[in-house]
Order: C-alpha cells, then structure tokens, then sequence
C-alpha cells in the first residue's frame, strides 16, 4: 500500500508541474504550411502528426494553430504564407518541407519580423550567409545525413564507391555532402532526373563501373523503385544512403529489397531516451503506425516552440530568439543544442533496415558522426 | 564503355518503349478514334496500379493481380466515358482538356481518400525475379524480359484486332468518317465506350506491370502521361504502329542518351561539369528529338492527319 502511495506522488508532481511552470505569456499564433496532398504528402502528413500530438500533450490552450496544404508548389507555399501572415496574424510559421519551397517563404517571413521553425528543410542558403535570427532548423543542416553517409563509408572500410542523386539543388548538396568526408575514390558519378521512376540504365552503369559499394540520395517514390530495381537486378554491392529513403513511410511500400542497407539518420525510434521511448508508444496509440523520422521532427519542432512559450512572451522578440536558441526541451533525439547558424548539434546515427515481424523497420547499430554541427557555421554572421 | 553495358541499355531501352506503348497505345487510340484529348489517361494507369496492389496483398497472387488491373482500369474507363467523356466529343480540345484535367486531381483524391497517402507494396513474382544471363554473358533481370515480352505480345494482339475482327473494322471506319459509319447502323456510343475501355485497360495493365519495380502511389500516372503523348505526337496521332516505333525510339533515347551525353561531353570538360551538363541536355533529349521528327514530318512519322 505505502509503496503504491508512494508512486502516485511523483506522479502527480509530473502533471502539477508543467502547469505550475506555465507562465502565461499570450497566445501564440502558428501557421502551418506543409505537404498534404500530392507525391509527397506522406512527409508531411509526418510531419504534421508529430506536430499535434504535441501540442496536444502539452495541452498548452495559448498555441492556436492553422494547418495548410501547399501541395509540394512554392507559388502555392508562398500565397499561403502571405495569407497567414497579412490575415491570420501568425507569429510563427513551420512545417514546409522541400527545399525549393523553403527558399521561397522563408526569407521573406522572417525579413517581415515571423519566426520560422524548419521540421525538415534545411538548405545551405540558409545556413551560411542568408542565415537569420528568427530562422531555427529543428531539424538537420541539408548536406549532414549525406555528410555521415560519407564518414560511414570511411569506417566500413569502402575505397570505391558509385554515387548518385537526382540533378536539382538538394540532391548536388547531397553529393557534395558526401564527398565532404569521403576519403576513397569514386567510380562513378551520376545525376537522375528529379522524379525519375526507372533506373535501369544507372543499375547498368553501376554493375559496369567496378564499384565496391552505391551511395545514393533518392527521397520518396524514388527511392522505392531504385531499390526494387536494384535488388533485382542480381548486384549485391552494398548500399549506402541518407534516412530519406529508408524512413517509416516507405520501407513497407519497398518490402524486403531493403533489408540490410545501412542509412544515415538523426532518429530511430529505437533510441534510448525517455522523452523518445514515450514519444514512439504515444505516437503508436494515437495514429496506429510507426513514428518517422519527420514525425520525430514535427514533434521535436513544436516541443521547441512550447519550451520557448513557457519562458517568454512572442511579442518580445530577442527574448523569444534567445529562449528558442536555449533549446531547453526534451529532444527525442536525446543532446540537442543549436549552433550559432541556429542549426542543430547532434548525433548522427547509422541504422540497418530490418524485419520485425511483418514491419520493416529500422535499428540503431552506430554512431557515424558525434556532435555533429554544419560547415555553414562560419559564413552565418549571428553572435 | 563496354559492349555488356550496351547491350544491357538497349534492352532497357526497349523495355521502358514497350511500357510507353501500353500506355501510348490507348491514348492514340482514342484520339484517333474520337478526337478526344484524355489528360486522365495517366489516372487509369494509377487505378490498375492500385487495383493490382490490393489484389496482390489479399491473394498473393500475382496474376490475379494483373487481371484485376486490367479489369479495374476497364471498368473506370467505360465508367468515364458514360458519365463524363461522352458529353465531352462535340466540345472543343479546351473543354476535353479542362474536363480531363479535373478528372485527374478526382482520381488523386479519391485514391488517396481509399489508399492513404503512402505508397503500397507491390512485388515480382518470386518466379519471375532475379537476372538470368543471356548469351554473351549479359545478366538481365527476368522480369524486364517478361515485360518487353508481354509488349510485343499486346502490339500482336491489337494488330491482330485492327486488321482481322470486325471490331477492328469499326475503329477503323470510326477513325475516318464517323457520320457515315452511325449511318451504316454501327452503335457508334458504344463502340466508343468499347474503344475507351480497351485504352483504359492497357493504360492499368502497364501501370500494374510497372507499379511491381517501381512505386505504386497516388500521381504516378502524370510523368508517364507527358511522355506518351510525346509518343504519339512522334509516331502520328491514331496510328498504334507509329505509337509502337514512336514508343521504342522514346524509350531508346531516354536510356541511351543519359549514358552517353556525359561521356560525350567528357571528352572537352572536367568530369563534374560534363555530368551536370550531360544529365541535362539527356532529360531534354527526347523533346528535341521531337521537335525535329516534327520538323521533318509534322503529322508525325505515320500521321495520317494533315
């Protein structure tokens, strides 16, 4: 009996906690623009998810939010941003995506005076000198997953290695990332076309060129058909890529091509912390499948911004960057703190696709790269 | 660049000409026959896509699935034609086109609204995977031989249904005068039905077969729609012998120029420019060639329209 007393106290501690430190600071009024139809609504519709159900965990009645759907368009993207901002009064905005989408809204909200949140698009442009005070990735810097895909080939001792990424921005920052730290050679270099389903011809190349190892950055749809394509085309060099193609959504879709490749990411939801171990089962409970990596995001993305609510009030600005930029939540990737380019210091893990059960899934088996911050630093001129 | 890897490209190739032509086969068909511009062509071809993965996960099998594509993208297409298409034959192309393109966002959505917004499994046979290795030592994966297999067979079929069955006759006659044949007492409402179904039909047959190695989700239709009717703008609007060539000179190109592009331009500039600027000329390469076919023969390369 006593002992059972005994842990109800602590337990009710936890919930009379959160409430006693919630100063009120006003609302907070966010605008979501995301991804939620289209191609690539599974990242968003992630992203989004995560999002809520932190929110409603936190069950913190001053974060009022609206919830857009740019359909992968950035004139659609920045309509909407300039709905949220001219007419819906927003404070804040997040949830983009794609690169190219980010690049169009985000200057021009934080140039207005808006923070913005990034759950996943983090390209160079604004890392290095477009760098902003109000612009905060959650996320990741664009070239780091590539950047420990690299590492990661150095560690498993591969000397010769194919690479390829689709010919658009994020995809030359792919490659670039990955020779940042790669040391062997390269025995083959190719750029696909964006949204290219068949990859026939580079699985031709990549069996003629005399590789010892394919890394490949090939988000989405595209990844799946390489995969299948690969698996059957009776190479069995190994494979190495960023989480994008490998993330929760899609492993089902590609089955057991997959198994066994070894990718790069920030996440898995088998890492050990507590705020991650409550955050895949409560994510598991209220949706019914397996968190991503972009869900983990979304929810990490909000948690930031719940932190900040909690120490200052939105109207003030320097106080409100200085409370984001403090980081002071419970990230589910465990350590996470900013760099001065507002972009994160973290771990960068190596997983291996695996089978459990019916599910494919992902499992932790290293650490590529430790405190990883990004190459952008210096070019950024905040303090 | 090694005879193997040639060799191994061209039959890529022709493998991604012979999917092209499924798909281009009934666009043609029902341009030629009605004067209809189908922007929904590529929705049928995502219906037998899905169709075939459902089919695929509750019976594991994958001829069945490969039927229930045929029969889901039938169904869709006759289902079109009767409610919407059929008002759509005496409106200008502006019309078809504003019809068909609301079509499509339809078939996304709804899809999406059964489906979900992740892509499905679908997989090769365990009987049809893996290379086999063809004389010269050249390893080639089965299924892509199935496939450029199952195209030849398709274009046999319909040559065969064209020349040789009443059926054939009517597309035909329907082709070039439709007055006369309503006239002559042929159910010219259903013949264009029929004619839609059967496009629709390998429109989702090519979307099964290709959903297996590729990605089965929601807008997978569009890119392939774009480059069958390059297609047939190439090969001469209504003809399915200039929908097959134009289909197999698409699918050449587009597998042989990535490959050779790059090497071509390494020969004057530095490795890294020479891909950036070989990928890209390669991913234009069959517009110009289109282009140029277009110069030389503006109906196409067996258009019989002026």
């Amino acid at each position: 009996m006593k002992l059972r007393y005994l842990a109800i106290v602590p337990a009710m501690a936890a919930f009379a906690l959160p409430a006693m430190a919630q100063s009120d600071n006003g609302p907070v009024r966010v605008g979501m623009i995301t991804t939620l139809s289209g191609g690539g609504a599974g990242l968003g519709i992630d992203v989004r998810d995560g999002f809520l159900l932190a929110v409603k965990q936190a069950g913190n009645a001053n974060l009022e939010l609206v919830i857009e759907d740019d359909q992968r368009k950035p004139d659609i993207a920045v309509q909407l941003a300039d709905r949220m901002i001219q007419s819906d009064n927003v404070d804040v905005l997040t949830g983009i995506i794609w690169s190219n989408l980010a690049m169009a809204v985000v200057p021009s909200a934080v140039a207005q005076g808006k923070f913005y949140l990034s759950p996943n698009a983090g390209p160079s442009a604004l890392a290095g000198r477009g760098c902003n005070a109000n612009y905060f990735n959650v996320a990741w810097q664009n070239d780091n997953l590539h950047e420990a895909a690299g590492a990661y080939s150095n560690d498993a001792g591969y000397q010769n290695t194919f690479i390829m990424a689709p010919n658009y921005p994020a995809g030359i920052d792919a490659l670039t990332g990955f020779k940042r730290f790669y040391q062997g050679e390269l025995s083959g270099e190719l750029l696909t076309k964006l949204g290219q389903t068949d990859y026939a011809s580079e699985i031709a190349q990549i069996r003629a060129s005399g590789a010892d190892s394919v890394f490949f950055f090939l988000p989405g749809g595209m990844g799946i058909s390489f995969l299948k394509q690969y698996a059957d085309s009776g190479i069995d060099l190994p494979v190495v890529g960023p989480a994008f193609s490998f993330d929760q959504g899609i492993l089902q879709a590609v089955g057991a091509a997959a198994l066994g490749v070894i990718n790069t990411s920030q996440w898995n939801k088998d890492l050990e912390n507590a705020a991650n171990a409550a955050f895949v089962e409560s994510f598991q409970a209220e949706y019914g499948r397996l968190p991503s990596l972009y869900a983990s995001q979304g929810f990490d993305t909000a948690n930031l911004l719940l932190s900040a609510m909690d120490v200052a009030p939105v109207s003030d600005m320097d106080a409100f960057q200085a409370a984001l930029k403090a980081a002071d939540f419970d990230s589910v990737r465990g350590d996470f703190a900013f760099a001065s380019n507002n972009h994160p210091i973290q771990n960068i893990y190596v997983r291996e696709v695996v089978q459990e059960g019916d599910i494919f899934t992902n499992r932790l088996i290293g650490v590529a790269m430790e405190n990883r911050s990004n190459a952008y630093v210096e070019a950024c001129n905040l303090p | 660049m090694s005879a193997i890897l040639l060799a191994e490209q061209v039959l890529n190739g022709l493998q991604s000409g012979m999917m092209l032509f499924l798909t281009a086969a009934g666009l043609t068909l029902i341009f030629g026959v009605m004067g209809l511009i189908n922007l929904a062509h590529g929705s049928l071809y995502m219906v037998g896509a899905f169709a075939a993965a459902a089919v695929a996960a509750y019976t594991g099998s994958f001829l069945l699935a490969l039927a229930a594509s045929i029969a889901a993208a039938a169904a869709a297409g006759a289902l079109v034609e009767v409610l919407v298409i059929r008002r759509l034959y005496a409106r200008d192309h502006l019309d078809q086109v504003l019809a068909t393109f609301a079509l499509i966002l339809i078939f996304s959505e709804g899809t999406r609204w059964i489906y979900g917004s992740f892509p499905l499994f679908l997989n090769i046979p365990p009987y049809l995977s893996g290379p086999i290795t063809l004389p010269g030592g050249i390893q080639y994966p089965l299924y892509r031989l199935t496939i450029i297999g199952v195209g030849l067979a398709v274009a046999l079929g319909l040559y065969g249904l064209i020349t040789h069955t009443k059926l054939g006759i009517r597309i035909r006659a329907g082709e070039n005068d439709r007055e006369m044949i309503s006239a002559l007492g042929v159910d010219i409402g259903k013949l264009y039905t029929i004619i839609f179904a059967l496009g629709a039909a390998l429109a989702g047959l090519a979307g099964a077969l290709v959903g297996a190695i590729q990605s089965v989700q929601v807008g997978m239709g569009e890119p392939v729609l774009i480059l069958a009717f390059v297609v047939i703008v190439i090969g001469g609007i209504g003809s399915i012998k200039g929908a097959l060539v134009g289909a197999l000179l698409v699918g050449l190109t587009d597998t042989l120029g990535p490959l050779f592009l790059p090497c071509l331009f390494g020969l004057f500039l530095e490795p890294a420019s020479a891909a950036t600027i070989g990928a890209s000329l390669a991913s234009m390469l069959i517009y110009i060639l289109m282009a140029a076919i277009l110069v030389w023969r503006p109906s196409g390369l067996y258009g019989v329209r002026a």
